[in-house]
């Protein structure tokens, strides 16, 4: 709920405002966004000025409605701070006039009274509207282009970049903003527009006595930057303070089972405790600052009152001042100094804004390393009886880190269409950014990727995604029916052809026996899935994709054998013909290929079908002679 | 302010409610809920009436400082009193600095004590949280949980500070400024404050139809964040399948949505700041017109109409703020009924019977010397029945009468299909579920007879998803026996073949986990090993210890891991051939209950069920679930 303020406010309301202000910003990140840790402002460099360009460019289709919504409530602002000056009027005027039976002086003072009072309401009403339109225009583009960037960035970008982040940049930094556009803009302009506009009144009416108030600037303005500087330091210390209470209460409940099984409650209790007093802390030193901050100002405007006022008197006994301009000055004071708490507000919500406009602008300013072709080529047709799958060629590809580690030393590597290629060596060796690179989640450093000769790069998205599928050892499933969720790889798939897919796979049971079978929603009760289940779901998935080219990494780790086994047995049928890379450190798996390679540092130190390795002496025998011993 | 989000998957609607918490009846009172706070309240109540005291005598000397200004008009202007003009001018400042003081005095007065109830109630929370069973974690998502520790939070404390404080001061000042309005000049006090009711009505009824917007507005912005964070943790299938625009025109749509939402909100807005702007200005523009009549026809002074004007004024704020101070109370109740609906929840140990201490001694004692015979039975499961508490009616239980006894010092394999309760029968050992039925014994004491904190000491697990905390390498292995010495530390890593650790940046005092080092997922699951084993526990149990391994580091802990189960009673779920091997026998679980035991060749030989488990021969005629006639034959063998 926003309150904001017009007229005469009472300290109280600017009060709750400037907490509500001060703590609320923080809260959607809280929630959403536990990841976000206090690492949060290093992550990726902020190009100068494009925030700027940022917001000039989510404004610029709104010009016309902004110059309309400026004109709105400076027009409304001069209609609401006419009615002290009409009070004067009616006394000044009005009032002898009456006395001499004339009324004209005290109609047009009622009308003038009313009327401004209509226009300000209406006006006021209209501009929160149009200003609605405008700032909600303006954060939908904006969680747009956050979304549509965000998918469009690379992967090795979502590795460094944590997912936690990308949220809050979404959300919670959203959020800021929205408050800042909701709030804190009309806010200000009306602050500033109110300021102006009594000043000049106050000079006008009495040039002794406006000058005199205006002087009150001086000291407010340094009690606000004080306070503004403490509360500053203050507001980081309770962010990283309540990022400490959120990762340690989420890491709790994410992990209660080995936290119950391993008795961390007490540890537990006495970790949160130091994070809870932190932020208790720095909470109640906020409220104590503010408290400081509400009095002097306060203070400081009840000083200046009482001292124009009782110059003003002294000037109207003196017969130098009138008394109706007094009572205007008395009426228009109270109204100069009650936005003193909202300017300090506004001050907060706008840096916290503008930090997070920020981000935002840092993190679309942020070039995809993995572009879109300009000019996209499409693969060439297969013809009728053509096998499904398609040659791959590495030419003279490496690959290393930004940070300018190598991973693949330059090497050249080609896969017949149709051919299944294992992939083994141990951790580290490169196994998977062989795979990211056929995938294009990753472009190499040197060389080329090609499918069917074209280059990877060259591709457009839907073709190269159609062309080639990768199935990953994390099976993250998304909100939605399990059918749902095999049918993200082909969504104009019928019923049938999901469970088709379900069923070749081996999945077809364990879903069925769902609550609501395919219609079982994973997230909700029963549908309780093991990490097993998880990964022949994305096998399924992959099935219904039905690609050229198929990678696996590492994607069978979670299955037991014969859940392996149907894997093994729709590569040898539904999936026959398809080019294959397959990463396992399941000797079983490798044995279905056509050919292993074995790599080691990222280079590739064997290479040929499993049987040849087998009966030769390499790394790769001996690996498999130990294994075959486990098995007895 | 709405701060609830009550979009997550989550335990919303009725039948989802956890049954120990019945679903409250929802239009109950809020003040009833409020109520509820005064645990928390209790103890800073002075504080809190001293912030009331202040906040009251504060509004009421800015209500006074209106008739000092009269005052000023009336007596000393008047009359060309330059005295009395003094004396008036420090009545001025005074009040105006009793105003300033006495409203920072409110906020300090609480301040401290009011961030201290927040933190109570906030530890008071997790503890509550980490004590519930695991059964009511698998029913509330985190972000359930997390918004109910953080906003619900500060939604109260700020009720506590502002609304409830508000509430009362607020009426008293306006029924104050109305009788001094009154006094000045009752016909002008009617006119300002006939407008009063219909904006009071006028007000809440807006703020109910806003906080609707508001609350709506927030289950939208929950989904728009759902689909963001699935879009993001996805984001490896969404960029193999190429399905980002069908996630981007989802996001779309519910961002579509939010907009909708949020314009109704400006509209509400709009209207109601109509309303409080409008109607108090065309009221006081007729008790100005009329007020001028009245000083010209001298039944009232210029002074006593600027007082009246000015005092009009300041209570604008009272009226205004009567609809939200009670939408943001209603708020507060939401979020203490929250609050409690996990508080009321019954812990993991409101069930236990009476602890028999002596057996408890005695299994302690069992540890350390080899004493009676009983001691030394191993792990025993009785006709063991269990089903998910949200398993939907009707379906079979998961175990049904399940029998397993695992010798002392012997390693148990458990083995069978995916989905078939391994894990979940792993978690029964150290109750983080109850069992429904039999019994389940350690060295003879049934498992509910030993206290929790004893039997999860004497019971050490790893689990499939191996968690590591926000701590370091070594704190997090330690996790397993914190008292357990340097030596004990490098031994665990060492089985776990979790050397790798020692090439961190900071060793074993490596920060890892979510604020830290980010490690893959052999890695973790070393880890999680080595904190399963570092402190020699009496009985282990293994969930799939070697999956996430590659050949040769799987290899090399099997080889370690040997010597650790030679000195134990172990579990161990095994998918795989290699770590069946590791154990001296193997049960398999079929049908929620144990369908054979047997050693790896015997039931090989003897098990067709097996036999495909482990090696994926099918043989027999039994295609897809040959499970189902298995169980028969292979309770012979038990």
């Amino acid at each position: 709920m926003s309150v904001t303020e017009t007229d005469l406010t009472e300290t109280e309301q600017g009060e709750l405002l400037e907490e509500s202000r001060l703590q609320e910003p923080a809260l959607p990140e809280e929630d959403r966004a536990p990841a976000a840790g206090p690492g949060d402002g290093e992550d990726i460099p902020v190009p100068p000025g494009a925030p700027r360009a940022l917001l000039r460019s989510l404004l610029a289709p709104h010009k016309a409605r902004v110059v309309l919504a400026m004109l709105m409530i400076t027009v409304q602002q001069a209609a609401l701070q006419v009615g002290p000056l009409l009070v004067s009027y009616a006394i000044d005027r009005g009032i002898p006039a009456l006395r001499s039976h004339d009324w004209g002086p005290l109609i047009a003072v009622t009308a003038g009274y009313l009327g401004c009072a209509a226009v300000a309401t209406l006006l006021q009403r209209s501009f929160i509207r149009l200003s609605g339109v405008i700032n909600q225009a303006i954060l939908l583009e904006m969680r747009k282009r956050i979304f549509r960037h965000a998918q469009a960035l690379s992967l090795d970008f979502h590795e460094r970049y944590t997912s936690g982040r990308i949220i809050s940049r979404a959300t919670s930094d959203v959020d800021t903003v929205r408050e800042l556009l909701n709030e804190g803009l009309q806010e200000l302009l009306s602050v500033i527009l109110s300021v102006v506009y009594i000043a000049v009144l106050l000079v006008v009416m009495d040039w002794r006595l406006g000058l005199a108030s205006l002087a009150s600037v001086v000291p407010i303005y340094l009690f606000t930057r004080g306070y503004r500087r403490r509360s500053q330091a203050i507001y980081r210390r309770s962010r990283t303070a309540v990022a400490q209470v959120i990762v340690r209460f989420t890491e709790t409940m994410n992990g209660i089972r080995p936290v119950q099984a391993f008795r961390r409650e007490a540890a537990n209790e006495e970790a949160f405790a130091v994070s809870n007093g932190e932020y208790t802390d720095a909470n109640a030193q906020g409220l104590l600052s503010m408290a400081q901050f509400v009095a002097s100002s306060r203070a400081t405007a009840n000083i200046w009152i009482t001292g124009v006022v009782v110059w003003g008197a002294v000037l109207v006994t003196q017969g130098s001042l009138q008394l109706g301009v007094l009572a205007a000055f008395v009426l228009y004071l109270r109204r100069l100094f009650d936005p003193v708490d909202q300017v300090a507000m506004f001050l907060n919500s706008y840096q916290s804004a503008s930090a997070a406009l920020e981000k935002i602008a840092g993190l679309l300013a942020h070039e995809p390393s993995v572009p879109e072709p300009g000019e996209p080529v499409t693969l060439p047709a297969k013809t009728q009886d053509a096998i499904p799958g398609r040659a791959v060629d590495f030419d003279g590809v490496a690959f290393a880190y930004r940070t300018g580690k190598q991973v693949l030393p330059r090497f050249d590597l080609r896969i017949p269409a149709g051919q299944s290629v294992a992939v083994v060596g141990a951790t580290g060796a490169g196994k998977s950014t062989l795979a990211k690179l056929l995938a294009r989640f990753y472009d190499p450093t040197e060389g080329r990727v090609a499918l069917d000769g074209v280059d990877l790069r060259e591709l457009s998205t839907p073709d190269l995604r159609r062309g080639v599928v990768m199935v990953t050892q994390e099976s993250f499933l998304f909100s939605g029916t399990v059918a749902e969720n095999i049918a993200i790889g082909r969504p104009d798939a019928t019923r049938e052809e999901v469970e088709e897919a379900a069923r070749a796979i081996g999945a077809y049971e364990f879903i069925a026996a769902l609550p609501e079978g395919f219609d079982t929603d994973v997230r909700k009760r029963g549908g309780r899935i093991s990490a097993g289940q998880r990964q022949l779901v994305a096998f399924a998935r992959a099935l219904l994709a039905d690609p050229a080219v198929l990678i696996l990494d590492e994607a069978t780790s979670s299955l037991d054998v014969p859940g392996e086994q149907a894997v093994q047995r729709a590569m040898t049928t539904v999936l026959a013909g398809r080019t294959a890379v397959i990463i396992a450190h399941r000797l079983s798996t490798v044995e279905i290929a056509d050919r292993v390679l074995v790599m080691d540092q990222g280079l590739v130190v064997e290479d040929g079908t499993p049987a040849d390795l087998i009966s030769g002496t390499g790394r790769f025998a001996r690996l498999h002679a130990a294994w075959r011993d486990s098995l007895v | 302010m709405s701060t609830q989000q009550d979009s997550r998957p989550a335990p919303q609607a009725p039948d989802e409610s956890p049954p120990q918490t019945p679903p409250q009846p929802r239009p109950h009172s809020a003040t009833r809920s409020l109520l509820r706070l005064w645990p928390y309240v209790r103890p800073i109540r002075w504080f809190l009436t001293a912030s009331t005291v202040s906040a009251l005598l504060a509004s009421l000397s800015a209500l006074v400082i209106p008739l000092v200004l009269k005052d000023i008009v009336d007596g000393p202007v008047a009359h060309r009193d330059t005295a009395g003009l003094w004396q008036q001018g420090v009545l001025l400042l005074v009040l105006g600095l009793l105003e300033a003081g006495l409203f920072g005095l409110r906020r300090w007065f609480v301040a401290r004590p009011l961030a201290g109830v927040e933190r109570r109630m906030r530890a008071d929370l997790y503890a509550k949280l980490q004590r519930l069973p695991v059964s009511f974690h698998d029913r509330w998502a985190s972000g359930q949980l997390l918004s109910r520790a953080t906003s619900d939070m500060y939604t109260i404390r700020l009720f506590l500070a502002f609304p409830l404080v508000f509430l009362i001061v607020n009426s008293m000042v306006f029924l104050t400024g109305i009788g001094i309005m009154f006094t000045l000049d009752w016909q002008l006090a009617l006119i300002t404050v006939l407008p009063a009711a219909p904006l009071i009505v006028l007000c809440s009824y807006f703020e109910r139809r806003y906080s609707a917007a508001a609350r709506l507005s927030q289950d939208q912005n929950g989904d728009l964040a759902t689909v963001l964070e699935e879009s993001v943790l996805g984001i490896r299938i969404l960029k193999s399948f190429g399905r980002h625009r069908t996630m981007a025109a989802r996001y779309r749509a519910q961002a579509e949505l939010l907009r909708e939402t949020e314009l109704k909100k400006a509209r509400l807005l709009a209207n109601l700041w109509a309303v409080i702007v409008g109607l108090p200005e065309l009221a006081l523009g007729a008790s100005l017109a009329v007020g001028v009549v009245q000083v010209a026809h001298g039944s009232t002074t210029a002074g006593t109409l600027v007082g009246f004007l000015s005092t009009a004024l300041s209570l604008r704020w009272p009226v205004e703020s009567l609809g939200w101070l009670l939408a943001y109370s209603n708020e507060a109740a939401t979020a203490t009924d929250r609050f409690y609906e996990v508080m009321d929840a019954r812990p993991a140990d409101a069930e236990d019977g009476p602890v028999r201490e002596g057996t408890a001694v005695a299994v302690a004692a069992g540890s350390t010397t080899a004493s009676a015979a009983p001691a030394r039975d191993g792990i025993r499961l009785t006709d063991v029945r269990f089903r998910y508490p949200d398993a939907p009616a009707g379906s079979p239980d998961l175990l049904r009468g399940l029998d397993l006894h695992v010798r002392s010092g012997e390693t148990m394999a458990l083995v069978g299909l995916t989905g078939s309760g391994k894990t979940t029968l792993t978690a029964l050992l150290p109750r983080l579920y109850e069992i429904d039925g039999g019994r389940i014994t350690l060295d003879g004491t049934d498992i509910r007879e030993i206290p929790r904190a004893r039997l999860r000491e004497l019971v050490s697990m790893a689990f499939e998803d191996p968690t590591l905390f926000s701590a370091s390498v070594s704190e997090n292995v330690l996790m397993g026996a914190p008292e357990a010495s340097e030596e004990a530390l490098e031994r665990a890593l060492d089985v776990a073949q979790a050397q790798f650790v020692r090439a961190l940046p900071e060793g074993t005092a490596t920060q890892v986990g979510e604020q830290g080092l980010s490690l893959s997922g052999g890695q973790r699951q070393r880890l999680a090993l080595a904190r399963a084993v570092v402190g020699a526990p009496e009985f282990l149990v293994l969930d799939d210890p070697l999956s996430a391994l590659d050949v040769h580091t799987e290899a090399l802990v099997e080889q370690a891991l040997r010597q650790v189960l030679a000195e134990t009673t172990a579990l161990v779920v095994a998918h795989r051939p290699s770590t069946v091997l590791l154990a001296d026998r193997v049960a398999l679980l079929a049908e929620g209950r144990i369908a054979a035991v047997g050693t790896h060749h015997e039931l090989l030989e003897s098990n067709p069920e097996y036999r495909e488990l482990m090696s994926g021969e099918r043989t027999g005629g039994g295609a897809g679930t040959a499970s189902g006639e298995g169980t028969e034959d292979g309770s012979l063998v038990r």
